[in-house]
């Protein structure tokens, strides 16, 4: 258990409390980072003789505050102001430094701050709390190493100069401060579970580091009933993944998904999860998300199904998010409850041309309304705007299936 | 502590509030001054006249060279601004918030350097 591959699982699961505990000590994140990085080097010439201590957080994480205590000494003597700025915070003796709840919580909430750009919070959080590295975090959003390594310096450097606080909000800021939090979990997992190019379908790797820091999250908020229902909907969906690919790797919708195949342990998880939501009674849009999800996951066929809880909770769902995006999905729940007819005139209601899903859907619908030419052109449509490869492979073989027409061709791409 | 710019960006060129709505404007923002005072943040603060009213002075060839300005010539233009101290960025951004309901145009927050120590 204490060869390499032990210390690289420890690694991916204490990086981020460590170094959001040595983050408090030191007040320095780059400090914080390269403390923890020489004791995690340390494990690994120790760990395969002496086997994994038996708390590897703490072991890591004082470790990593003797040894930065001890540079910080060495630079201060060297007459190096901000060390000895630095070493002024530090008790003498070296003490047992666990890990500390309240540090993860202080952490994320400095790395989602609102004052950093959005694509700084999430690098920011893989980076820092995630234990990815920047050419993991890189390849996962199909960025330059060297773009996504100055995205993350930049985030760093504007913390430092412009007084990012490390500290966890007031409840009054709380409505205002979790969404961004929620919001950066929230993108991870999908650019994870629908990457939006590069080869495959799903990174395993992002959707599983989400699901981690959101599982994170909920134990540090247990009040939240958010936090909650972002964990049910990720753990929901999650659930469904071993179904979402056929054996070639194709995509498989939900409606045609073999069903036997999701991860029944997540199903329950998650369905407990929005059961206790329900309870609280302060419904908001992860929480309804999940709850459809939740409502998919009980049916055993999709001809099971329970649409009108589907579209009760979408209409839901809209009063509190009204996008354009939220009304596109209740207009397929409308297209089961009342057919193709009711759902295409909702979805004509809509504006989202841009949007390969928007084209998809409404080409289902115009298909099972026999208005074949219409739907080959709204496919050709989708396969425009559609950048993942085993979407764009779905959306052809949807147009193939309906012949050689005489209306618009499908693009030549 | 640290000290923090908040500028007040207006776009020139648009038309003026009515005289109500600027008296207005003046007592809210004085009273955004008495709380900053009050708190033991002031450092500074003040209005600036029309950016025409401008003139810029550069370093060509050795000569100082005075021309009319504004140096930028953009529609976003400095209308005022207060220096404060503040504990971190989100005391700052709070005092953004009064600043911007106050004068009615977007607050820009900007952190001093630190000061050289002695």
């Amino acid at each position: 258990m204490t060869d390499p591959d032990g210390v690289a699982r420890v690694y991916r699961q204490e990086y981020g409390r460590c170094v959001a505990t040595l983050v408090r000590v030191l007040r320095d994140i780059d400090l914080a980072e390269e403390a923890v990085q020489d004791a995690f080097a340390t494990a690994l010439e120790r760990w395969p003789a002496t086997g994994l201590p038996p708390n590897p957080g703490a072991w890591i994480t004082t470790t990593a505050r003797n040894r930065a205590i001890d540079r910080l000494r060495r630079e201060a003597a060297r007459d190096d102001k901000q060390a000895q700025a630095a070493l002024l915070h530090q008790p003498d003796e070296p003490q047992e430094v666990g890990p500390v709840r309240d540090d993860q919580l202080r952490l994320i909430f400095t790395c989602c701050h609102p004052a950093l750009a959005p694509a700084a919070q999430v690098a920011l959080t893989l980076r820092l709390l995630g234990g990815l590295e920047t050419p993991e975090i890189a390849r996962a959003f199909l960025v330059p190493e060297a773009t996504m390594a100055q995205r993350i310096v930049r985030a760093k450097r504007k913390i430092k100069d412009a007084g990012i606080p490390y500290r966890i909000p007031t409840e009054a800021e709380l409505p205002r401060r979790l969404p961004p939090v929620l919001a950066v979990l929230y993108l991870v997992f999908n650019e994870g579970y629908a990457a939006s190019s590069g080869p495959g379908l799903v990174r395993a790797d992002l959707c599983a580091a989400a699901v981690r820091l959101t599982r994170e999250l909920a134990g540090l908020m247990p009040d939240e009933p958010e936090v909650a229902g972002l964990l049910g909907l990720l753990l929901l969906t999650e659930s469904r993944r071993p179904a979402r690919t056929g054996p070639d790797g194709a995509l498989v919708l939900l409606p045609d998904q073999d069903r036997s195949r999701w991860d029944r342990a997540l199903v329950a998880e998650g369905q407990a999860i929005v059961r206790a939501c329900l309870r609280r009674g302060r419904p908001g849009p992860y929480q309804l998300q999940a709850a459809i999800a939740a409502v998919h996951s009980d049916a055993p066929r999709a001809a099971d199904t329970d649409w009108a809880q589907v579209l009760a909770l979408y209409d839901q769902l809209l009063a509190v998010t009204p996008t354009a995006v939220v009304a596109l999905n209740r207009a397929v729940a409308v297209a089961e409850l009342h057919g193709p007819a009711a759902g295409l005139a909702e979805m004509d209601r809509l504006d989202l041309p841009g949007y390969h899903l928007f084209h998809a859907a409404r080409a289902d619908l115009l298909v099972r309304l026999g208005r074949t030419g219409e739907a080959r052109a709204a496919y050709g449509r989708a396969l425009e705007l559609a950048t993942n490869p085993a979407e764009r492979d779905f959306l052809t073989g949807r147009l193939d299936r309906l012949g050689p027409g005489t209306g618009p061709a499908a693009p030549a791409r | 502590m640290k000290q923090y710019l908040l500028s007040v960006h207006g776009t020139h060129g648009e038309p003026l509030p009515e005289p109500e709505a600027i008296q207005q404007m003046f007592a809210d923002v004085e009273k955004v001054n008495e709380e900053i005072r009050s708190a033991g943040a002031w450092v500074f603060a003040g209005g600036l006249t029309d950016p025409s009213d401008a003139t810029v002075v550069r370093v060509e060839a050795g000569r100082a060279l005075t021309t009319d300005g504004p140096y930028a010539e953009t529609k976003e233009q400095l209308g005022g601004f207060w220096i404060i101290k503040a504990e971190n960025l989100d005391e700052a951004l709070a005092w953004a918030e009064k600043a911007t309901v106050a004068c009615g145009a977007p607050v820009e927050v900007r952190p001093f350097q630190d000061e050289p120590e002695a």
